[in-house]
């Protein structure tokens, strides 16, 4: 299953969202319930926006010593008998994940939700090497069995319908009868457990990802509501967290204070179900627990956004939120965005990971509304860091050309004030005496992509500045 | 003679209105000289914002240049719009970043600039406004007066003490229309897509007007309100504050038996 970077198509993959009526179905389940959710829990405690403040300068504090965390992380992780290995790219990470599965012999590996994952293709990878992975994050699972990539980072499923996943599992668990029954999201979530709890015996590796990597005490840590989890990592003989720089955190009371906005921001819970701590291989005289522990630490280009513009958006811990919030995500879902991370923050992170040139769209296609910035946990300046890739954009010649010529003409005149009130009410004039009488015009040659859905206002007459210098002579 | 002591007013007339709709910056201009100041149009353009969004920089600084030089001569510089307003305001500075000698005069500039209706209620503390208008309007929060400038409250205050009028709130009041500037035309049917929830949002409040403070945003919804046949009047806040809603409304046709 392998899932080509489409970002670069991204209006064609918008205008195939907008028509599908199932996805305009599911995401109105984003619009509603993720907003209202994060709002009421949000609303609820008094020190939410102080706790945000502290998540923001948490993270910066850590971005500035990454050096210093890093080395303090993998000692720590070496001390309790774990291993840390460094990828420098994604093929790297790869090529260390199926060293310790070919170590152990793996033939299946069952995997927590990891957005690393996704970025490194780790599933097409392992299968195209004889190894099974088998997702065990209920909407991982559902988007396995359809053969797509997650459409939301949090809750990968969101673009589908109840209906789709009961149609998905006839077709996949033929195994169980045909007659039972699948209507509820309940009878669903029990097929989806009787089926991987299978799974998870006769798993050799697991792999998870981390929502955070605590260098105090050399822990990885992830949040679920599912527990897939934690028989993910603790049954098999190797447990390899698939990890990135930047999810380093110093100390586990940092991590208490992200955790508090964390769940807040993503699902609108105080606390996520599970919150999952582990330190190293299984000990002597612990009950249970793998026997290696091994974490892959993946750059895949974020230390070169160290000290550039785009720094703070190392700060993210993958809430969510800014895509809950976007109007544009609501509109054509995650798909769209044509790579793994969607919606504002992937309009940010996605260019500085596969390059500008192939995901122009993703920062473009905002309206900085500026709702993202409002509710990021960690403050992050969303629309500013999608506008420095325009700036990019437009110094690289990589913006349309017709973009181009159309600034440099307005520009011309906006930058000549006198030219302008002469050639804006000569235009206003002119419009105001085809469209005056209607009002409007249903068509305007050049704006077509405003007049295919629109209509468009007629100009008064002559321009405020004309009729202003005509009323009052200074 | 003797202007009033700091009170005089520099109208930042924002290029739509400038092109579009005047009234807007006739109506501006009454509730500002109405509630004591003087008020002034130089010469102008826009705020540059069409080329800071497609990250043309330099053409950026240099309207930034001209726009800052030209109002270097009022108390205040004020725009009928939350976009411009935010654009001259919190965007400018990021311009002139490092630049020590331009500096202190964009801090000057950011200080004395504001949005119209914000200007209004907190600088001027105008409480109220004397005028009549028997509709029921529901108002939109452009995003930029919204988030960048706070402006949410000033509106709704004055719109709660015109005579005969009522305030329907729509659902989602709060969220973008799918304007964008540049972006409604760049990604078209993601824009309409935005706007058509926005228009079912404004239907479904029952109000027979919608207001707004920015005038690309009210021209996005009016436009695709009479693209669907709806007969709901839009017009920018500032007029019926100044109590100046006997010209058509936004896309309106200029004369009653024209209708389309």
């Amino acid at each position: 299953m392998t899932h080509a970077v489409t970002s670069s198509q991204f209006k064609d993959n918008a205008r195939a969202a907008l028509s599908d009526h199932d996805l305009q179905g599911a995401l109105k389940f984003v619009e509603v319930n993720f907003i209202a959710r994060r709002r009421e829990v949000a609303d609820r405690l008094p020190e939410f926006d102080a706790l945000r403040d502290a998540a923001r300068d948490i993270k910066n504090h850590t971005l500035a010593h990454l050096d210093l965390y890093l080395e303090a992380y993998e000692t720590r992780v070496t001390a309790a008998g774990g291993h840390v290995h460094y990828a420098v790219t994604a093929e790297d990470a790869r090529q260390i994940v199926l060293g310790i599965c070919r170590k152990f012999g793996a033939k299946t590996v069952t995997k927590g939700k990891s957005m690393i994952g996704e970025e490194i293709a780790i599933n097409d990878f392992l299968q195209a090497n004889d190894i099974t992975p088998v997702e065990t994050d209920l909407g991982e699972y559902i988007i396995q069995i359809r053969n797509e990539p997650p459409s939301h980072i949090i809750a990968p499923a969101v673009h589908l319908t109840k209906a789709q996943v009961e149609a998905d599992f006839r077709r996949v668990h033929t195994h169980l009868p045909a007659d039972r029954n699948l209507v509820e999201s309940t009878t669903l979530l029990a097929e989806a457990r009787g089926v991987l709890r299978e799974k998870f015996l006769t798993a050799d590796v697991g792999i998870t990802g981390a929502n955070f990597l605590i260098a105090e005490t050399g822990t990885s840590i992830i949040v679920t509501n599912e527990g897939n989890g934690d028989l993910t990592q603790t049954l098999p003989k190797a447990h390899i967290v698939l990890a990135s720089i930047e999810k380093l955190v110093p100390t586990l009371e940092d991590l208490s204070q992200l955790l508090r906005v964390l769940a807040r921001s993503a699902t609108g819970q105080e606390m996520s179900v599970y919150a999952t701590l582990s330190t190293g291989p299984r000990r002597a005289d612990d009950p249970d627990g793998p026997g290696e522990y091994h974490v892959v630490m993946l750059d895949g280009g974020r230390s070169s956004m160290l000290g550039s513009d785009f720094q703070d958006m190392l700060r993210c811990i993958r809430c969510g939120a800014c895509m809950n919030h976007c109007p544009v995500y609501h509109a054509v879902g995650g798909h769209a965005y044509g790579w793994v991370y969607p919606g504002p923050m992937g309009a940010v992170l996605t260019p500085s990971l596969i390059g500008i040139d192939k995901a122009g769209h993703l920062p473009n296609a905002s309206t900085f509304c500026g709702r993202c910035e409002e509710v990021c946990p960690v403050r992050i300046p969303l629309p500013r860091m999608m506008r420095a890739w325009r700036e990019r954009e437009f110094e690289r010649h990589l913006s349309p050309a017709t973009m181009r010529a159309g600034l440099k003409f307005w520009s011309f005149f906006a930058r000549r004030p006198r030219l302008y009130a002469l050639a804006t009410n000569l235009a206003a004039r002119l419009l105001a005496l085809f469209g005056r009488q209607r009002g409007r015009f249903a068509s305007l040659p050049l704006a077509s992509g405003w007049t295919r859905h629109r209509d468009f206002p007629s100009p008064e007459g002559a321009t405020f500045q004309a009729q202003w210098k005509a009323r009052r002579r200074p | 003679m003797a202007e009033p002591l700091g009170r005089r007013v520099g109208l930042f007339v924002t290029c739509l209105v400038d092109l579009i709709r005047p009234s807007v910056a006739f109506a501006a201009v009454k509730l500002m000289e109405d509630a004591g100041c003087t008020v002034e149009v130089p010469r102008q353009s826009c705020c540059g914002q069409p080329a800071f969004n497609s990250g043309d920089r330099a053409t950026t600084r240099d309207i930034a240049e001209q726009v800052i030089d030209t109002f270097s001569q009022y108390d205040f510089v004020v725009a009928p719009s939350g976009s411009c307003a935010g654009m001259l305001k919190t965007h400018y500075p990021e311009l002139f970043h490092g630049d020590p000698n331009w500096m202190p005069r964009v801090a000057a500039f950011c200080a004395k600039t504001h949005e119209l209706v914000s200007f209004l209620v907190d600088v001027l503390g105008v409480g109220r406004v004397e005028v009549r208008c028997d509709r029921t309007v529901t108002y939109h929060d452009s995003c930029s007066g919204l988030r960048e400038l706070g402006v949410r409250a000033q509106p709704r205050r004055l719109l709660a003490g015109v005579q005969g009028l009522t305030v329907k709130e729509m659902v989602d009041a709060d969220v973008c229309c799918g304007f964008g500037g540049t972006f409604c035309v760049k990604y078209p049917d993601i824009s309409n897509a935005i706007v058509g929830k926005k228009a079912a949002n404004i239907a479904a409040s029952g109000a027979d007007m919608l207001v707004a403070g920015d005038l690309g945003c009210l021209m996005n919804m009016a436009g695709k309100l009479q693209r669907e046949g709806r007969t709901i009047e839009v017009r920018h806040v500032a007029e019926v504050l100044a109590g100046m809603t006997d010209v058509p409304g936004i896309g309106m046709p200029d004369k009653a038996e024209a209708t389309p």
